[in-house]
């Protein structure tokens, strides 16, 4: 499996939807060789601490309770959810640091000798090169490579190995850019999804642009929906907010671009100051949207009321959940959506995008056109002023998440497997 | 001897528009909609059943007979969209062969939250039947058949009335049948009619059921069913809604051919006949009596209320629209009145059910939501503009009363336009008839 990032060092719902999958499979007794890049930046060298660095090119690294997974790590600034030109003021700042005496990385590495002066295309070839040789190594039947970055060492692989390949699409570029696609991203998702035996789509809106933007035939692409882990409800006492007891919160969570609509999410919530006052609005995460959203809360005077928490993980984001009561999701284009079966797993209501395919495993929730912010407002309102639409929607909510279990999905993708394995045997 | 009592219900809601937290307007109701489904279901029910029931009166000469229940909501919206509809329902009364029932004007749930407001309606809807169709109905319909002792005992005490109807529900029958007149606890005069659940829903659920054992059902075969009951039962109550013939069960599947002969097939055996409700009342008498200490109707498979009561949705909003009920009677505001009966009818509540809203089944059929959440939302919306409009009305009356001076402000700020009810009256709907009892 070649994926992108795993918890605890994620950015998004990439890395939630891999660990779950991941683990529903290991449990079916799958045996997994897990790929992924790993960054050298100073920033996280607390994290690579925690992996092994012994090992030449790459590190594995042991997860407690996977027991069919073994973990491969490829030295690799390449993280999810980046832009190129992004990826070049990383690159930027990366060596300037090396110039002032960083030596994070070692340097008689074969993999981690990284040419900083390559782009991200290189580099996701470079990738793909390392993946390959790796592979050499490992014993497999069938290649799963989450989102583009991998397509290419998905590609790579697969020629080498003569195994199939499936492409699991978590995200296509035209969420991510709306219609000012990156041609190079497009390209190499498009030849991913061509070269692929079998294409994962997370939802059907996904699977509709699969057929309809990249040419691919409806037959190969099957839908499986994401999960959601049920983890243990611990409490939190929550006192150290600044946020009164009365007062009701309104949560945004994800990352602040484009694709996420943060504008309407703070147009709909002067809306609903206009109406009533006892709410705060919380931002958590970050994203290259984030001054824009500072610009927008001041441009609409509601800068008292609207919190940002910057990106939040782990423990964190089980407490803001916990103190929310509500989630709004008012993507623009979104092929899944984790974060609000995670919210309904808190008992928290979620209003989501219909342009999402995450509303169409969630009927207990409130849906709206995410240009729509006089009717996001309106729903904010209810629910922040009926209490029995509130307790009604997370009871239910909640109800239905418990259903959507990873152990399907993986069954579901296991299936995929033998039927990837038959067609090219 | 076997009697057929055909009655149907028949009944749409008005349909609320979208209707948002920031809305100002007191136009509540999606005339647009409302209109265009009346003549939807005119042109696919009511025009060709109504056709097809007189053609079968006229041509058995008083021998075959059927009884209709009319929503007074539906028939202010005839009135308006289909008036075509109301004259034909008016040849139908003409034959002699036809009766109407009462219930609540408003197909409303008034039983369960206000006596006064439940008495109100069914008096201003039997004025309203007799005003158009020059008879005084004698049987008793509550809506959804929703029925228990309390009721048939407040039906008795009303005077008018020789008998009332409800489901012919399992667990108040036992081992009894339903096919003879009962007695309902506690009442002296009032007779029981029950409906032959089974039967009924042969013709109105399961009629174009292609997996269903007995798909096709034939007239033939169906009279069968019916000669059967001879010799264990007076009559056989067939209740069903109108939207059957045509709109449930389409043209395509036959159900007007179904009926078209069903007459024939029936009458064929010399003991079978087709009565009236209120004919069966003074016919038969009833062999037993029927306890119902607890609330039934005929919905769904629990024969209970919650399609219409059962989350905390439901009963919210059904709460507070009966908290508004002293208030908007204290102000005689007849507009007010209107829009909070109108608020009433029980699809708004029905709307609000989750039962099978994840299976997704008879629920949806005329729903004009996308999700029950939607429905409550826009509801209470609608309810909280209303309840404003009462709180302002009442300000004014106050100050018009304790203090004159701001009089001439106030009445500026609090006053309904009293030529708005002119601007109704256009249309001559049976509210405008009789206003006087609403007052």
């Amino acid at each position: 499996m070649l994926g992108w990032e795993f918890p605890p060092f994620i950015s998004g719902g990439l890395g939630t939807a891999c660990y779950g999958l991941t683990k529903a499979m290991d449990e079916l007794g799958l045996k997994i060789t897990f790929v992924l890049p790993r960054i050298v930046d100073n920033k996280y060298t607390t994290h690579v601490k925690l992996l092994a660095p012994d090992y030449a090119t790459t590190s594995a690294l042991n997860l407690s309770g996977l027991t069919n997974v073994k973990f491969r790590a490829i030295n690799s600034p390449l993280q999810p959810y980046l832009a190129p030109d992004i990826y070049q003021q990383q690159i930027e700042k990366a060596l300037r640091q090396k110039k002032h005496g960083g030596n994070a990385s070692s340097s008689d590495d074969v993999g981690s000798t990284i040419d900083y002066n390559c782009d991200m295309y290189t580099e996701v070839h470079r990738y793909a090169a390392i993946a390959a040789q790796l592979a050499k190594k490992e014993d497999f039947d069938v290649i799963h490579a989450h989102d583009w970055m991998t397509y290419p060492a998905g590609i790579a692989v697969s020629t080498m190995s003569g195994k199939p390949l499936i492409v699991h699409v978590h995200s296509t570029e035209f969420d991510r850019s709306g219609e000012n696609v990156n041609q190079m991203i497009y390209d190499i998702e498009r030849e991913g999804m061509h070269s692929a035996e079998k294409i994962i789509a997370v939802s059907h809106f996904t699977r509709s642009i699969i057929i309809s933007r990249y040419g691919v035939s409806g037959d190969k692409v099957e839908v499986i929906h994401n999960a959601v882990e049920r983890n243990g409800n611990s409490k939190w006492i929550l006192n150290e907010s600044g946020i009164d007891k009365d007062e009701k919160i309104v949560l945004f969570l994800g990352r602040i671009t484009m694709q996420k609509g943060p504008e309407y999410f703070l147009q709909a919530a002067k809306k609903v100051l206009n109406a009533i006052d006892n709410v705060k609005f919380v931002m958590a995460g970050s994203g290259d949207m984030m001054h824009r959203a500072v610009e927008i809360v001041a441009e609409l005077g509601i800068g008292h009321k609207v919190l940002f928490t910057g990106f939040l993980r782990g423990e964190d984001v089980q407490k803001i959940y916990q103190m929310a009561d509500l989630y709004v999701m008012p993507s623009v284009s979104e092929p899944f959506g984790i974060a609000p079966l995670e919210a309904l797993n808190n008992d928290v209501p979620v209003i989501i995008s219909k342009q999402s395919g995450v509303s169409e495993v969630l009927r207990h929730a409130l849906k709206v056109d995410f240009w729509d912010v006089d009717e996001i407002a309106n729903k904010i309102i209810a629910v922040l002023k009926y209490p029995p639409l509130r307790e009604t929607l997370a009871n239910y909510g909640n109800f239905e998440v418990r259903r959507l279990r990873w152990r399907d999905s993986a069954q579901k993708c296991a299936k995929i497997y033998e039927e990837a394995s038959a067609a090219v045997c | 001897m076997a009697s057929v009592c055909f009655y149907f219900q028949v009944h749409q809601p008005l349909r609320l528009r979208h209707y948002t937290v920031f809305d100002q307007s007191d136009t509540y109701f999606d005339d647009y909609t409302n209109g265009a489904i009346c003549r939807k279901v005119a042109n696919k029910c009511y025009l060709p059943t109504n056709r097809l029931f007189l053609d079968i009166i006229r041509r058995y000469e008083g021998r075959f007979k059927i009884a209709y229940s009319l929503t007074g909501v539906l028939l202010e919206q005839l009135l308006r969209f289909a008036p075509e509809v109301v004259s034909t329902f008016d040849a139908l009364a003409e034959t002699g062969c036809v009766e109407f029932l009462a219930e609540t004007y408003y197909h409303s749930l008034s039983f369960l939250y206000s006596r006064d407001e439940f008495l109100e309606q069914v008096n201003k809807h039997v004025e309203t039947i007799e005003s158009f169709f020059g008879q005084k109905p004698r049987v008793f319909r509550n809506t959804e058949l929703i029925y228990n002792n309390e009721l048939a005992t407040l039906i008795e005490s009303m005077g008018n009335f020789d008998a009332i109807i409800t489901e012919g529900a399992d667990h108040i029958l036992g081992l009894r049948s339903p096919n003879f007149v009962y007695h309902p606890k506690g009442c002296s005069k009032l007779k029981l009619l029950l409906k032959n659940y089974s039967l009924s829903d042969d013709i109105a659920f399961r009629f174009s059921n292609r997996d269903w054992s007995h798909w096709p059902l034939t007239a033939d075969k169906f009279a069968r069913w019916i000669n059967d009951v001879n010799g264990n039962g007076n009559v056989v109550n067939l209740f069903m809604d109108y939207e059957t013939f045509g709109e449930h069960q389409w043209k395509e599947t036959g159900i007007f051919d179904f009926m078209r002969h069903l007459p024939e097939q029936i009458l064929k055996h010399l003991d079978n006949n087709f009565k009236t409700p209120s004919e069966i009342v003074d016919c038969y008498e009833p062999i037993d009596t029927i306890d119902v200490p607890h609330l039934i109707s005929w919905a769904d498979i629990e024969r209970d209320l919650s399609a219409w009561v059962g989350n905390a949705m439901q009963s919210n909003a059904i709460h507070e629209l009966y908290r508004l009920e002293k208030q908007i009677k204290k102000i005689s505001d007849e507009k007010i009145i209107a829009d909070w009966r109108k608020l009433q009818t029980s699809d708004h509540f029905y709307y609000m059910c989750t039962k099978y809203f994840a299976d997704g089944d008879v629920h949806k059929y005329f729903n004009p939501y996308d999700s029950p959440y939607d429905s409550y939302i826009n509801f209470m919306n609608v309810l909280g503009n209303l309840h404003n409009r009462c709180s302002k009305q009442v300000l004014f009356d106050t100050n018009d009363i304790t203090n004159k001076t701001f009089m001439g402000k106030n009445y500026q700020m609090g006053r309904r336009p009293r030529s708005r009810h002119c601007g109704l009256a256009k249309g001559k709907t049976p509210t405008d008839l009789k206003t006087q009892t609403v007052n």
